[in-house]
């Protein structure tokens, strides 16, 4: 756990020093404002509604940037060679990958709680309850995390970070529109597409402010299977 | 010599891409302390053979040990024995080098009071102090070779296993690196790869020369030229006398006892009335020739050991070995690619 800290740390520096960090955190924080300013703001909704919609909005930000940050965690390192430096160093493969995973985490963090200014507005200026603020932003960390380990995964299979983008947008797309599908088979496969579906079934709770075990447990379950499945990838590639 | 002696011992190792034989069948052992070069052709399976080391690729069969742990049982625990510098410097760009070296000593496993330490002492050790607090990115190729080798070093590794670390660099960065490399000796077992047999000629106490995933020829310098070479080629600068006949010179010297040529160089220092040339002989008369110079009135100015002969036995060895390959891969259908 503690070497997986260090190369934590070190990703954190990179996440920080790049532009892409700061432009990635920019843009979430734009897009995220904009859309509460038109959408949330602009209509005549009660409070809890102009909330729900606001993490309706962000979970699309938190899901995007999601992959952007993860798509070039392993795929870089291999692109530049670095990877080297992982693999002839006596890191196992589970701390490369919790490593990586651990900063991403923590970055996704930081840019998420500074989108927390609008809720605030709302908790301020409306009546909202804390406990929405706070269930809301729960399924908006537990469905990064989600996307955060589908992107690590993409990015284990490449040494391209555009294609690993590609993969983890295409897996995360398909997660979502299983809901769709859902609708369109019968019983009993409708229940499990729908429960299989990242978003819409999945966090909807969170956004009204219902915290629902099934649902943090399907995050905890799709983000658990995501670094198992890296974890296995970077292990079969380390000896090739 | 005990198993505890050997840092390296490799047996039988093979290891195929797909179809391709990259090595096979390679075997070597390497003793602690030494300084070896290895030395191939461009596709020869240096490459392969040090990342098989490093425990950055799986042989496909064989047995190779480090410090007596085998690869494939126990990689971490030779991953911690190795410092491994690829061909590439494995550098993070946005990091300043004190950091860099620091990042590389945690995650081979230096505790923090050692740590800041030994980042000194190989700051100091691979002259990199002058720019410690530099961006790794504003650094130039020599210095990037410097650092990676400084990270390969940072754990104090038994073996330090260098790529090509003197490709690219510049003349005084290349006697620079040398010394670098020779003094590494005395702590660790160093092995080298490089594709000019002068690179690590003067660095390494041993050559291992591979050719087409085989050592083809194993010994010091001297002893690959006393076993390849059959007599001796010298260089010599001479000063003639002005109006000398040099045709009559060129056909004199060429009958003397034991010389069996004699090829006009390209002149080694500029001056008036100077020869360069080079002597073939079948055996050591170099004593013979000066005295015939001398007789003749030519001021001997200098007279050198032609590294040229050696280089010509290597590339001999590496053709004959690309043949052989090509003719045992033809015999066995296999139609193995040409690296």
């Amino acid at each position: 756990m503690n070497q997986a800290l260090i190369l934590a740390r070190r990703e954190l520096g990179a996440f920080v020093r790049s532009p892409l960090g700061a432009a990635i955190v920019a843009s979430v924080l734009l897009i995220d404002g904009i859309l509460f300013y038109w959408q949330a703001l602009a209509e005549k909704l009660l409070s809890a509604e102009v909330l729900e919609q606001f993490f309706y909005n962000a979970s699309g930000t938190t899901m995007i940037a999601g992959i952007v940050l993860s798509m070039r965690l392993l795929a870089e390192e291999r692109q530049m060679g670095t990877f080297t430096l992982l693999n002839t160093s006596p890191l196992g493969e589970r701390e490369i990958v919790l490593g990586k995973y651990i900063a991403a985490v923590v970055m996704l963090g930081i840019m998420t709680l500074l989108t927390a200014y609008m809720p605030l507005l709302i908790f301020v200026n409306g009546k909202v309850s804390i406990g929405h603020i706070l269930v809301g932003y729960t399924g908006l960390l537990l469905l990064g995390s989600a996307t955060l380990a589908i992107g690590l995964f993409a990015s284990s299979l490449t040494a391209s970070t555009v294609v690993a983008g590609i993969i983890a947008a295409a897996i995360t797309g398909a997660l979502i529109l299983t809901w769709a599908l859902a609708r369109a088979v019968d019983a009993p496969l409708n229940a499990v597409l729908a429960g299989m579906a990242l978003h819409h079934q999945n966090f909807k709770p969170f956004m009204s402010g219902t915290l629902d075990f099934g649902c943090v447990t399907y995050y905890l379950m799709v983000t658990l299977f995501f670094l198992v499945a890296a974890t296995k990838m970077v292990e079969a590639r380390r000896w090739r | 010599m005990t198993s505890e002696d050997k840092v390296i011992e490799i047996r039988d190792l093979y290891k195929y891409y797909g179809e391709r034989r990259a090595l096979g069948a390679l075997s070597f052992t390497i003793e602690s302390g030494q300084i070896i070069g290895l030395l191939g052709l461009n596709g020869a399976g240096k490459t392969t053979t040090l990342r098989i080391l490093a425990c950055d690729l799986l042989p496909t069969s064989g047995t190779v040990r480090v410090g007596g742990v085998d690869v494939v049982s126990d990689p971490d625990a030779v991953r911690a024995k190795i410092g491994y510098l690829p061909d590439s410097p494995p550098l993070y760009p946005e990091m300043t080098v004190r950091e860099y070296l620091r990042f590389a000593g945690k995650i081979r496993g230096l505790k923090r009071a050692q740590l800041t330490q030994r980042v000194d002492e190989v700051i100091q050790l691979t002259e990199l102090g002058a720019v410690r607090d530099d961006r790794i990115a504003t650094l130039s190729h020599g210095f990037r070779q410097r650092v990676g080798i400084a990270q390969a070093i940072v754990h104090r590794p038994q073996l330090v296993v260098l790529d090509e670390p003197i490709s690219g660099l510049d003349p005084v960065q290349i006697v620079e690196m040398r010394e670098l490399v020779r003094s590494l000796g005395g702590e660790h077992t160093v092995i080298i790869s490089s594709h000019i047999l002068s690179e690590i000629s003067e660095t390494c106490d041993r050559i291992l020369v591979i050719g087409e995933g085989t050592i083809i020829a194993d010994g010091s310098e001297a002893e690959l030229g006393a076993r390849w070479l059959s007599g001796m080629r010298v260089e010599i600068v001479a000063r003639h006398a002005a109006g000398a006949d040099l045709a009559q010179f060129w056909e004199s010297i060429r009958r003397l006892q034991g010389v069996l040529d004699i090829t006009p160089r390209e002149p080694r220092e500029q001056g008036t009335n100077l020869l360069t040339f080079e002597v073939q002989m079948d055996r050591d008369v170099r004593e013979s020739v000066v005295a015939f110079l001398v007789e003749r009135g030519l001021g001997v100015l200098q007279l050198s050991r032609s590294h040229r002969d050696l280089e010509d036995v290597f590339l001999q060895l590496s053709g004959s070995a690309a043949v052989a390959a090509s003719n045992s891969n033809q015999g066995n259908g296999q139609g193995e690619a040409t690296p």
